[in-house]
């Protein structure tokens, strides 16, 4: 099967900061793919040059057979883009929002209300209110709403997300997932690790750069570490007595628990070392045992590989860096 | 305990609508308290309340001692605020803006400098002092945004969503600020939108449609309100109600 998007080593710069190096990815029809990353890794330069609002330096990518250089006519026509800044017009109404966009896009929102009825009763009770007044959770959705009105191929949401409280960050994605059983591609970047599991495929973005790509069920299923969680009353205190303690990959607060990570071959062994450690420095306070990794634990093992040991033991750390990193200020930028 | 933050039936009303319906809650000296809640639930309005941008509809607060309805300019000299969007001033350098910071929080002249000096050397960023905020990585800006926002040694810092968009690495190594904050005795204020951070929290406060239902520490909430984790009991609170 061919592939309906892909990108082929796409590289972009500003001034001398390399925004976007060398990102090749492709997406199937009707797929929910994801971009998993931090402010800064490149996912809004990335989708820019994908809605065609953006030439990369260099690199190619097409959606089904339009080129996003040549063809940003017909590719414009035919995709939702849900900029990660609100860019709704905030003094019209959200009634007008979505007529303007209805109009602009040749439609009506009449012919194609069936994309967005789950999602507009919501806000009909608002329908009188300007754009601008609603709250975070509402002018998402109105975006969303008018990004779907015009019927795309393929949807674009830039961390459609960010500053989104949990509650309607889950009513997102299950709007999300409506809209992909109508065979609409939905390509969605995210800064939130608990949103990858939602997505069929995700590729994981750092400084530009992606660091893998696969299902989130695979990259769980290859996490080559192992995770003992450790849960006390007093958490930062045991944390800092993790850190002193030698032979650990990563050490780092996980919720509730803190996630102690060790390589996998002598595992059982560790933990009992562990045990023992803690009986001495921290006397009942605390329980521990293996756990499955979450998404999270593998982002970071990701981030570990790529930026050399940010969150390795053993090195002391210097003052206020926080003791997740023993990177100094690399000198490099 | 020395409390901090005393509020009391605090109410903040726009015409009909009632944003902070009576909220009463107390925090301590070198508490890291979190303030949860819903897109639009008054979290806003009640910090702007509390950092005596706002004054109060009825109800009493005081904040690190002062009145927030007499003593507004004495709590803006005694708080720190930090926010994702508007923290440091891109073309100026690392220095300048702790400097900018320091004289904005009237510290005498002489301790500007010091204490500039001495937060940069704390940071690790001495070799890059006399850069610009534009080329720095977002982790760096955020550390330096916070020692910004306790460079006059504040009672209280109130910190409005610190870590949105942040990396898992960069989140954790901020919480490390926080909790290294809190120790030495500035009493921290932190809104958030992720449930793990909530559990880093010493006790917490979640206000659904402008009151708070929820008050205590993440193991209390969890307990009463029969719940695994912080998100669990966050969606119960806030889809109660609706």
């Amino acid at each position: 099967m061919s592939n309906f998007i892909e990108a082929t080593k796409l590289c972009k710069s500003y001034n001398n900061n390399l925004a976007l190096d060398n990102v090749s990815f492709s997406v199937q029809k009707g797929e929910l793919y994801g971009f998993i990353g931090a402010d800064g890794a490149g996912k809004t330069t990335l989708f820019e040059i994908m809605t065609t609002l953006l030439l990369p330096d260099k690199g190619r990518a097409h959606i089904g057979d339009w080129d996003v250089i040549k063809d940003y006519v017909k590719i414009r026509s035919h995709i939702g883009y849900m900029p990660g800044k609100f860019s709704l017009y905030q003094d019209l109404t959200v009634q007008e929002n979505l007529q303007f966009f209805a109009k602009v896009f040749h439609t009506t929102i009449k012919e194609n209300y069936f994309m967005i009825e789950s999602i507009y009763k919501l806000l009909e009770p608002f329908a009188g209110r300007k754009a601008g007044d609603l709250s975070g959770g509402m002018k998402q959705k109105l975006a969303l709403c008018c990004a779907l009105i015009r019927n795309p191929k393929v949807l674009f949401l830039d961390e459609p997300t960010t500053g989104v409280d949990p509650v309607s960050r889950t009513d997102f994605w299950e709007n999300l997932q409506e809209i992909k059983k109508r065979g609409i591609t939905i390509i969605v970047s995210t800064p939130y690790m608990d949103e990858a599991v939602q997505c069929d495929r995700v590729a994981l973005i750092h400084n530009g750069k992606l660091m893998k790509i696969n299902t989130p069920e695979n990259i769980i299923d290859q996490f080559e570490k192992k995770i003992i969680s450790i849960k006390t009353s007093n958490k930062f205190m045991l944390l800092e007595t993790l850190r002193k303690y030698s032979n650990y990959e990563a050490v780092y607060a996980f919720g509730e628990n803190i996630h102690f990570v060790i390589n996998n071959e002598t595992a059982i062994n560790q933990k009992a070392e562990l045990q023992k450690y803690l009986d001495q420095n921290f006397q009942n306070d605390f329980s521990l045992q293996f756990s499955t990794p979450e998404f999270e634990d593998c982002f970071l093992n990701f981030m570990r590989n790529e930026d050399h040991s940010p969150l390795k033991g053993g090195k002391t750390t210097e003052v206020g860096s926080g003791v997740w990193s023993n990177r100094g200020l690399s000198s490099n930028d | 305990m020395d409390k901090i933050i005393t509020a009391e039936n605090l109410t903040k009303k726009f015409g009909d609508f009632t944003a902070v319906d009576q909220i009463s809650f107390e925090v301590g000296k070198g508490e890291i308290f979190g303030f949860l809640g819903a897109n639009g639930a008054g979290k806003t309005t009640a910090m702007r309340m509390l950092c005596g941008l706002l004054i109060p509809t009825s109800g009493q607060a005081t904040v690190a001692g002062f009145d927030v309805f007499t003593q507004t300019e004495k709590i803006k000299l005694n708080i720190g605020y930090m926010s994702q969007k508007f923290s440091l001033f891109e073309d100026l350098t690392v220095l300048e803006n702790l400097q900018f910071y320091a004289g904005i929080y009237r510290l005498p002249k002489k301790e500007v400098k010091e204490r500039s000096l001495q937060l940069v050397a704390q940071l690790g960023m001495e070799s890059y002092k006399n850069k610009f905020i534009k080329g720095l990585p977002l982790g760096y800006r955020q550390k330096l945004a916070f020692s910004a926002a306790i460079i006059h040694k504040p009672k209280i810092v109130f910190l409005d969503e610190p870590t949105g968009g942040v990396d898992p690495v960069t989140r954790r190594a901020f919480w490390d600020m926080i909790y290294k904050t809190a120790h030495s005795g500035i009493t921290v204020f932190v809104t958030t939108h992720y449930m793990d951070e909530a559990e880093y929290c010493d006790r917490i406060s979640m206000m659904v449609d402008g009151r708070i239902d929820g008050l205590g520490s993440p193991g209390e909430l969890k307990q009463q309100f029969g719940c695994k984790s912080m998100y669990d009991v966050f969606l119960k609170l806030a889809r109660e109600k609706k």
